[in-house]
């Protein structure tokens, strides 16, 4: 059995470089997306094979899902663009651009490249040398955790790890999402699906019957991660999964949520997670500092609201830019839908 | 497990991988996408050394941090694509090129 | 119950073949159609004897109800996405491939 898990063990660390390597060689950036998509389902396989079941559901929602849907987005979008620039007479700029760089990129300075190259071998090799000299202690903080795991009202490790422990890292963690969420909405807007894409009545039908599932398996991952792999980010990525497929099937609620709701429904997470960790300080601890009786349920409430406001985060993202204002919105009229808002349904 | 130490490799490979897209691609998709494949590698180090031989001798903090690395790499990734996305739409151009002294001025860089 | 154990782990064996199969039809089948007919009917009944074997070496009845779900998830997920990538193909005038 043991030459059978090294025999896979072998394979699986062959296979992510390579598949690394293949994505960024590959020249059709589509093809880059889809490999970059695979690789990150490989990684959630590798984390489940080196014990790290929460890490593989967060890599599986968001780092392969989440951020393959953004990636695909945004070439879409790019893609669009330079549709509608040809269409007005770049044509022959463009032409000229595309097909020079890649001869002229392979010439240009082999020594500087080869130096550069030399360089990054050497550096390499040094991390690869350090990785072998460093001595890890057995169970590194495990035993530390494990000790105190009476004190913290949970019994997931890594649950007790994030919210209790690293609490501040977390609360940090969240604000960094709410400020992506801000400079998404600072920088584009909010991405409009053209006249002629209209989404399929399969898809309409399929969203009916997932989302309220999948409300449902957010709430149940929330609920277990004190107890086993799961907690709000997990949650939340099920939430914004959901968003993303009710923004695909250009539902009509979506359209019609307020944007009010959908700047509360985001701020909701990081505002009750510093307010729970003022509150803590005013009872009378440090930041954070639950009392002992009562730690579960405050996790329990952070980690709802967080999750709720993680999973309505990442939807935004996904959407691409901030709502239309509603005098905009009049004037386009029944042009094109308007995506006006973003689905709030993870109340 | 001897193979697990394996795994330290692969994600110094995949860095190794990354970095070497990240200076080396012009385009700037390919870019964001080099620096996501070097948190997996830097991820993939992290648990290896947080690796216990069965669920009760993991070294937890060393997850939480990788769990919350994930979530800051998408939300960088959400913001950097946007940024791509605004230099497309004001420059007409996405890719990162050279500068040529012998070229008629055509190219520019970014 | 080595039986059931035993039983289980030839189901899930049984069931690496479809997806086998199911992948090299996707690597060798000449166009989209006939790619997402091979990966979706293989990797479905593949999923469906690997949930077999493993719900006969699970130990309390919610874990084979999950299993289930989980596979009855997978099954509409799938369809639903076999059917979107055709439309899609469809729209952009792939044409299905002929024998000529």
């Amino acid at each position: 059995m043991t030459s059978v898990m090294s025999f896979f063990d072998i394979m699986l660390v062959l296979a992510l470089p390579w598949l690394g390597w293949r994505l960024l060689a590959s020249p059709d950036l589509f093809r880059a997306v889809v490999l970059f998509i695979s690789l990150g389902l490989l990684m959630s396989l590798t984390w489940v094979r080196l014990h790290a079941p929460d890490v593989a559901l967060a890599e599986a929602a968001i780092g392969a899902g989440l951020t393959g849907a953004l990636f695909l987005s945004a070439l879409r979008r790019l893609e669009r663009m330079q549709d509608s620039e040809r269409r007005l007479d770049y044509a022959e700029k463009r032409e000229e651009e595309r097909q020079a760089p890649p001869a002229r990129r392979r010439r240009s300075k082999p020594i500087a490249y080869g130096l550069a190259l030399l360089l990054l071998v050497f550096f390499l090799v040094l991390l690869g040398w350090s990785l072998v000299k460093t001595s890890v202690s057995p169970g590194g903080l495990g035993p530390a955790v494990t000790g105190q795991m009476g004190q913290t009202g949970v019994q997931s490790q890594v649950t007790a790890v994030l919210l209790n422990f690293r609490g501040y890292d977390t609360l940090l963690e969240v604000m960094v999402l709410f400020l992506a969420a801000l400079g998404s909405w600072s920088l584009t807007r909010i991405r409009q699906p053209l006249p002629e894409e209209v989404a399929a009545p399969v898809l309409a039908s399929l969203v009916r019957l997932l989302v309220p599932l999948m409300i449902i398996v957010a709430g149940y991952l929330v609920w277990i991660g004190s107890s086993r792999a799961g907690g709000a980010f997990q949650g939340g990525a099920v939430l914004g999964a959901a968003g993303v497929l009710l923004l695909l099937a250009d539902v009509t609620v979506v359209r019609q949520i307020p944007s009010a709701l959908l700047r509360w429904a985001l701020v909701l997470g990081p505002l009750l997670f510093l307010l729970s960790a003022i509150a803590c300080m005013w009872i009378g601890g440090n930041l954070l500092e639950y009392p002992r009786q009562s730690a579960g349920a405050w996790i329990l409430l952070i980690e709802s609201a967080t999750a709720v406001s993680i999973g309505v985060t990442l939807a935004a993202l996904y959407a691409g830019g901030r709502p239309l204002e509603p005098s905009a919105l009049e004037e386009a009229g029944e042009v094109a839908s308007e995506s006006g808002g973003d689905e709030g349904e993870g109340e | 497990m001897n193979t697990i130490f394996l795994y330290n490799f692969s994600g110094l490979a995949l860095f190794a991988i990354g970095l070497h897209g990240l200076i080396r691609s012009s385009h700037l998709l390919r870019k964001i996408l080099a620096a996501n494949l070097m948190s997996s590698g830097v991820f993939l180090i992290m648990i290896v050394g947080a690796y216990g031989t069965d669920k009760g001798m993991i070294d937890p903090v060393p997850h939480a941090m990788v769990l919350t690395g994930i979530v800051v790499s998408v939300s960088a990734t959400a913001v950097a694509l946007a940024l791509v996305c605004l230099v497309q739409e004001t420059t007409n151009r996405v890719l990162l090129l050279q500068k040529r002294k012998k070229e008629q001025g055509r190219r520019t860089d970014a | 119950m080595a039986f059931l154990h035993n039983l289980g782990t030839v189901c899930i064996l049984i069931g690496v073949p479809f997806f086998v199969s199911g992948t090299v039809g996707l690597l060798r089948f000449p166009d989209i159609y006939t790619r997402l007919h091979a990966l979706t009917k293989a990797d479905n009944v593949g999923l469906g004897f690997v949930v077999l074997g493993l719900a006969l070496q699970a130990e309390q009845w919610n874990t084979v109800a999950r299993l289930l779900l989980i596979w009855l998830l997978v099954l509409i997920g799938s369809s639903a996405s076999c059917h979107l990538v055709a439309r899609a193909a469809l729209r952009k005038k792939i044409q299905p491939w002929s024998r000529s």
